[in-house]
C-alpha cells in the first residue's frame, strides 16, 4: 500500500522506507477512500449472483476493502447496479441513491444496467440506469464474470485516485448536490424532469382508431 | 396423451356439450365452453382426481377474434397433464375464476389478467401483478406494441445489409423507452398508492385479553431488502409480531420475457431461457429444448441424452447448495454456510464453463442434442467433482443439521400441509417436503430418467427444516444419478441432424416440462409454422409456489417470514420473467 | 442437545481455519501467485485457502469461454484481410439483434463485395450467447476471452466497430488452439478434396 501512498519522485532515505510516507493531502485522502469502499447490498438480477460470487471465497473482494456490504444506503459508498433495471424498480433505486451520503458512486454491472442489455426492447425495462443516476464505471458482459467485475471495481478505485479535493470534491461545496427527483409510475414511467416533453409528445399523437388498442406504436 | 383420452373419453360421451376434443392438427386436449369451465374443473377435480391445476395461461390468436385460455391439470399420483381450453372473444374476454376450486390459480389468473387482459369473475383479488396499477394496456396482446417496437419478428431488416448503427432511443420521440397514451397529462396523474392492496388484506380488529383494543400495522418488506432474495416485496399485516395476513408483490424484475420470446426465433429463445432462473440455466434449456423437440418431433441421440441428464443433475446440485446456503443466511448463520456452498458450486461452474463457455448463462442445449461434446478431460473433471461432493456434503450436514439454533428456528415453522400444497399447485421440494412423493422424473418421465436408479425424496412434516433436509437428500440422489450416467455413457454423436439457425417448426402446440430444481418448469409453445413461436409461455415453478407463501406465514412471527420465503427458494428472474 | 450440535458445527469451521495453515505449511510459497498454485486452486484436491488473488493471479479461462465477439482477420503481406464476407448470418441469428452490418457495394458495378463496410456490435445489448460464432460459416466471428473491458463512458466505448473488433488470426489461434486446429484441418481436407476432384 505504501507505494500508492507515496508521492512519486520524492526520495525517502532507505532506512526510513516502509516507515515514512511523504504524500499530498489529495493522495492520502483518496488512498483512504479507495481502500474502504463499502457497497450497497442490493442485487437486482442475474448479475447479483456473480456479485455474490465475487464477494465469496474464491474472488473475495474484501481484499479491496469492500467486504462490508451495507443493507442500508446511509452506510454505503457505492451502489452496484447488478442487473436489469425495470420501470417498477427504478423509483426505489433513485430513492436509495438519494439516501446515500456523499461522496457516492454508481457502478453499472453488466449489459442490462449499462444499456438495457438483451431485454432493452422490452416494455418495462429502463435502457440503462444512466438515464437516472450518474454512472461512474460501466462493466460490459452478460453477466460479467467475477474477474471482470473486480476489474471494473479497480477502475472505480482508479477514478477515485484521480479526484482532487480542490476541483472534484463537490460534496464539500455549500450547495452540494441536489437529490434526483424520484420518477413515478403512470401509464409508463414518468421522469419528473421530462414532464413538459411528455405532455408535448402525447399531445402530438393522434387518438388511436382501434378502440381495443390502448397504446399507440411509434414508427 | 393416451392417458388423457382414457380419462376424458368416457366424459365426452356423458357430457358431450362439456368436453369436445381439440381436433386441429398439432393440437391436443379438450375444448370446454367458457361458461362451463368452472363446473368442468370441479368435475375433473372431484370425480376424475385431477387435483392439481398445473398451469393457467392464455394465447392470443390475433387477428382472429379469439383468446384461448389454456389450463393444464395433473393428478398428484402422476401421469401426463390434461389440457383444457376455453375460447374467449378478445373484446369481452371474461371467464369464471377457478380460485375457489383450485386456490393455485390465484397468482396465475392475476398474471393472465395483467398481461392478456382476461377478466376473471369471482377472483378475490384481481389486481395487476407483474406490471403496476395504472399501466396502459395488456402487453401480451398481439396488437399491443412497446415503445421500442421495430418489427413483428426477428431478424430485423434494419441490421443487414444496410445496418447503420442507430440506438433505439434515437427513434423514439421521447428519446427513451417510453410511450404515453394520447392526450396524457403527467401533472394531473395520480399514481397508485397501494391503497387497494392494503385494504384487501385481512383485518382483525379485536380487543386484547387486557381489554385494550390494539390495531394491526402494515409492514412492507422489500423490494430492496437483504433477505428477500432479490427484488421481491412482501406486504405483511402484523398484530404485534404475529403475521395476520401477507401478500407477495412482484414484478420488480419483470423483463418481458414472454413478449420478447414471441418475437425471437426458436433458437434465439435458448439463451433467453438461461436468464429465467439464472441459478439453474441448464434445466431451463432442457425444458425449452424438450418443448421444441415435441413440436419438431425429433429426439436427441443417446450420448446427448446422457449429457443432458448430467448437466441437469449438476444444476440441481448447484441450486440446492445455493438455496440451502441462503436459507441458513436468513436463519442468521450469516454467510459462512453460503461461503461453503458457493465453494463447491465454483467447481461445478468451472465444469459448466469448460463445457459451454459461460459460468451461468450456459446456452448449452440445442434442438436435438447439445452444442458440443464432453471430451476426456471434462469427464475426468466431472469424476473428480463427484468424488469430492459427497465428502463435502457430509461436512455440511455435520456442520448444520445438528445445530440447535437451526433446529429451533426451523422445526415446526411455516408448515404446509399436503392438501394445501396440492391445492396451491406447489411443485418441487416444497411439495415433496409436505409428504407428497411427486417428482416429474418418476410421475411423468421424460428424457432417459426411467433408466436410472434413484429415490424420490420425500419428507413428511412440511416445515422449513424438512425442506432444508429434502434438498440435501436430493443432492445425494443427484450424485447417485450422475455416477450411473457417467458409468453408462455411450459414445456417438451429440446432435441429430445438421446445426440449423432457423428452424421451421410445424404448426401446433406443445408443453415441455422438466422437474427443475425448484419444481415443474414448463414451456407452453404455440407455433403457427413460422420461425418464431406465436405463443411462448413459461410455467415458472417458483412463481406458482409463492401462492403458498401467505398461508404458510399466517400465525408465524415476522422474523420467520424471511426464512419461510427462503425455504420456498425463489429466484426473481423466474418469478417475474 | 444443550449446544452440542453447535459445538459440532463449530468444529467444522475450526477445521477449515486450521487447514489453511496446514496447507500453507505443506505447500510452501508455490501455493500463491504461481502457475502451479493457480492450477492447484482449480483442482478438487484443494483444501485450505480458496481465494484467487486477482489481479496478481488470474484464473485461466477455458477454451470455450465466451465474452464479446471479435472478427478474425488474416495477415497477408502486411495487409489485414477480414474473413467476414458480410453474409449477415450472425446478425440474423443474434437473439437480441445487436450486430449491425453494412455491406460493401462496388461503386462501379453496384454489386455487393464480400467484405463488410461497417460492422458494429452494441456491447450493451450483447448477451454473450455465442450463437454468432457458432453459426458463422466462414469462421470469421469468434468469441473473445478478454473480459477486462470496463470503461468510464459507454456512449463512446461500448459500440465496438471494425477497428475495435478486428483481431489477427494468430490471436485466435492463441486463445482457442483446439478449435483453430480442427478448423484448419477441416479446411485443408476440403481443399485437398477439391484438388483431388479437379485433378481427376
Amino acid at each position: 500500500m505504501k507505494e500508492s501512498l507515496n508521492s512519486p519522485g520524492v526520495q525517502i532515505p532507505e532506512e526510513l522506507s516502509g516507515l515514512v510516507a511523504i504524500t499530498t493531502l489529495d493522495r492520502i485522502y483518496n488512498w483512504g477512500r479507495r481502500n474502504s469502499l463499502w457497497p450497497l447490498m442490493s442485487g437486482l438480477a442475474c448479475c447479483a449472483i456473480e456479485m455474490i460470487c465475487t464477494a465469496a471465497s474464491r474472488y473475495d473482494f474484501s481484499r479491496f476493502g469492500m467486504e462490508v456490504m451495507r443493507p442500508s444506503p446511509r452506510q454505503a459508498d457505492f451502489m452496484l447496479i447488478s442487473g436489469t433495471v425495470t420501470k417498477k424498480m427504478v423509483p426505489q433505486l433513485v430513492r436509495l441513491y438519494n439516501q446515500m451520503p456523499e461522496p457516492k458512486y454508481v457502478v453499472a454491472m453488466g449489459a442490462c444496467a449499462s444499456g438495457g442489455g438483451p431485454f432493452k426492447e422490452g416494455y418495462s425495462v429502463v435502457p440503462g440506469i444512466d438515464k437516472f443516476l450518474p454512472v461512474d464505471v460501466y462493466i460490459p458482459g452478460c453477466p460479467p464474470t467475477p474477474q471482470a467485475l473486480l476489474n471494473g471495481l479497480m477502475k472505480l478505485q482508479e477514478k477515485i485516485d484521480h479526484q482532487a479535493l480542490k476541483t472534484d470534491a463537490h460534496w464539500y461545496k455549500k450547495d452540494g448536490s441536489a437529490p434526483i427527483p424520484v420518477p413515478i409510475l403512470g401509464p409508463d414511467l414518468i421522469d419528473l424532469r421530462k414532464v413538459e416533453q411528455i405532455r408535448l409528445a402525447s399531445q402530438v399523437q393522434q387518438p388511436a382508431s382501434d378502440a381495443d388498442n390502448n397504446e399507440v406504436p411509434h414508427e | 396423451m393416451s392417458d388423457q383420452s382414457a380419462v376424458v373419453g368416457t366424459v365426452t360421451e356423458v357430457f358431450p356439450d362439456w368436453f369436445s376434443p381439440d381436433s386441429r392438427p398439432g393440437y391436443a386436449g379438450y375444448i370446454v365452453p367458457s361458461e362451463r369451465m368452472r363446473e368442468a374443473a370441479g368435475y375433473l377435480k372431484n370425480r376424475k382426481h385431477f387435483d392439481m391445476l398445473t398451469s393457467v395461461t392464455s394465447a392470443d390468436y390475433f387477428p382472429e377474434d379469439r383468446i384461448e385460455m389454456v389450463y393444464h391439470f395433473r393428478r398428484s399420483t402422476g401421469g401426463e397433464p390434461l389440457r383444457i381450453k376455453c375460447f374467449l372473444s378478445r373484446v369481452e374476454s371474461q371467464i369464471d375464476s377457478l380460485v375457489d376450486v383450485f386456490p393455485g390459480a390465484e397468482l396465475q389468473e392475476r398474471e393472465v389478467w395483467d398481461l392478456m387482459g382476461v377478466r376473471f369473475t369471482g377472483h378475490p383479488d384481481l389486481r395487476r401483478i407483474l406490471t403496476w396499477e395504472g399501466f396502459a394496456g395488456h402487453p401480451l396482446r398481439k396488437d399491443w406494441k412497446e415503445p421500442f417496437f421495430e418489427d413483428e419478428i426477428k431478424p430485423y431488416k434494419s441490421r443487414w445489409p444496410e445496418g447503420k448503427f442507430i440506438r433505439a432511443e434515437e427513434k423514439n420521440p421521447l428519446g427513451d423507452n417510453l410511450c404515453f397514451p394520447p392526450g396524457f397529462d403527467p401533472e394531473s396523474w395520480v399514481p397508485d398508492k397501494d391503497e387497494i392492496l392494503y385494504k384487501s388484506m385481512t383485518r382483525v380488529a379485536k380487543a386484547g385479553e387486557d381489554g385494550m383494543d390494539s390495531d394491526t400495522i402494515i409492514v412492507n418488506l422489500g423490494p430492496q431488502h437483504p433477505s428477500t432474495h432479490g427484488v421481491f416485496r412482501m406486504v405483511a399485516r402484523l398484530d404485534g409480531e404475529t403475521v395476520v395476513d401477507l401478500k407477495p408483490v412482484m414484478g420488480y424484475l419483470h423483463r418481458n420475457h414472454e413478449k420478447i420470446g414471441e418475437r425471437n426465433t426458436f433458437l434465439g429463445n435458448m439463451p433467453f431461457t438461461d436468464r429465467l432462473d439464472y441459478i439453474c440455466s441448464m434445466s431451463n434449456n432442457f425444458a425449452y429444448a424438450l418443448a421444441v423437440e415435441k413440436l419438431l418431433n425429433i429426439a436427441p441421440p443417446e450420448r446427448a441424452e446422457y449429457i443432458r441428464v448430467i448437466m441437469a443433475e449438476l444444476t440441481r446440485i448447484v441450486n440446492h447448495l445455493v438455496a440451502n446456503g441462503f436459507l441458513m443466511n436468513d436463519l442468521g448463520a450469516f454467510f459462512t454456510p453460503v461461503l461453503y456452498s458457493l465453494e463447491e458450486r465454483e467447481f461445478i461452474l468451472d465444469f459448466f464453463e469448460a463445457a459451454s463457455g459461460s459460468r451461468m448463462m450456459c446456452n448449452y442445449y440445442r434442438f436435438g442434442g447439445v452444442v458440443r461434446d464432453l471430451d476426456e478431460n471434462m469427464m475426468s473433471m466431472l469424476k473428480a467433482i463427484l468424488e469430492r461432493l459427497p465428502r463435502k456434503m457430509d461436512e455440511l450436514e455435520k456442520y448444520l443439521i445438528g445445530s440447535e439454533i437451526v433446529r429451533i428456528r426451523s422445526e415446526g415453522v411455516g408448515i404446509l400441509t399436503p392438501e394445501a400444497a396440492i391445492a396451491n399447485s406447489a411443485t418441487g421440494p416444497l411439495l415433496r417436503a409436505s409428504g407428497v412423493p411427486y417428482d416429474l422424473r418418476r410421475a411423468d418421465p421424460y428424457s432417459i430418467y426411467d433408466r436410472f436408479d434413484f429415490d424420490v425424496c420425500v419428507r413428511y412434516h412440511g416445515d422449513i427444516y424438512d425442506r432444508f433436509m429434502l434438498r440435501i437428500d436430493e443432492i445425494r440422489q443427484s450424485i447417485r444419478i450422475l455416477k450411473q450416467a457417467v458409468r453408462d455413457m455411450p459414445s456417438g454423436p451429440v446432435l441429430t441432424g445438421k446445426p440449423q439457425y432457423q428452424v421451421r417448426v410445424p404448426a401446433g402446440e406443445a408443453y415441455g416440462r422438466v422437474e427443475g430444481p425448484k419444481g415443474e418448469l414448463g414451456f407452453y409453445l404455440v407455433s403457427n409454422g413460422k420461425t418464431n413461436p406465436a405463443r411462448y409461455h413459461v410455467r415458472a415453478p417458483t412463481f406458482i409456489n409463492l401462492t403458498s407463501l401467505a398461508g404458510m406465514s399466517r400465525g408465524n412471527k415476522v422474523a420467520d417470514v424471511v426464512t419461510i420465503l427462503g425455504s420456498i427458494d425463489i429466484v426473481l428472474g423466474e418469478v417475474d420473467r | 442437545m444443550y449446544g452440542l450440535g453447535i459445538l459440532k458445527g463449530l468444529s467444522v469451521t475450526l477445521k477449515h481455519f486450521i487447514l489453511t495453515f496446514v496447507d500453507d505449511a505443506k505447500r510452501g510459497k508455490g501455493r500463491y501467485r504461481s502457475p502451479q498454485g493457480i492450477a492447484y486452486k482449480q483442482s478438487t484436491e484443494l483444501s485450505g485457502l480458496f481465494t484467487v488473488e486477482y489481479p496478481e493471479e488470474k484464473l485461466p479461462v477455458p477454451e470455450e469461454f465466451r465474452y464479446i465477439p471479435f472478427l478474425v482477420y488474416e495477415e497477408e503481406d502486411g495487409e489485414k484481410k477480414l474473413r467476414c464476407t458480410s453474409c449477415g448470418i450472425c446478425s440474423k441469428v443474434c437473439p437480441p439483434q445487436c450486430i449491425y452490418i453494412v455491406r460493401t457495394v462496388d461503386p462501379e458495378t453496384g454489386k455487393p463485395v464480400p467484405t463488410p463496410a461497417e460492422f458494429c456490435i452494441d456491447v450493451d445489448i450483447c448477451m454473450n450467447c455465442g450463437l454468432c460464432a457458432e453459426y458463422c460459416p466462414f469462421d470469421a466471428i469468434k468469441m473473445d476471452h478478454d473480459y477486462e473491458i470496463a470503461s468510464f463512458d459507454r456512449m463512446k466505448h461500448h459500440v465496438f466497430d471494425i477497428s475495435r473488433l478486428a483481431k489477427p488470426v494468430s490471436y485466435y489461434a492463441s486463445i482457442r488452439p483446439k478449435n483453430y486446429k480442427t478448423e484448419e484441418d477441416a479446411r485443408a481436407a476440403k481443399a485437398a478434396a477439391k484438388q483431388g476432384t479437379a485433378s481427376a
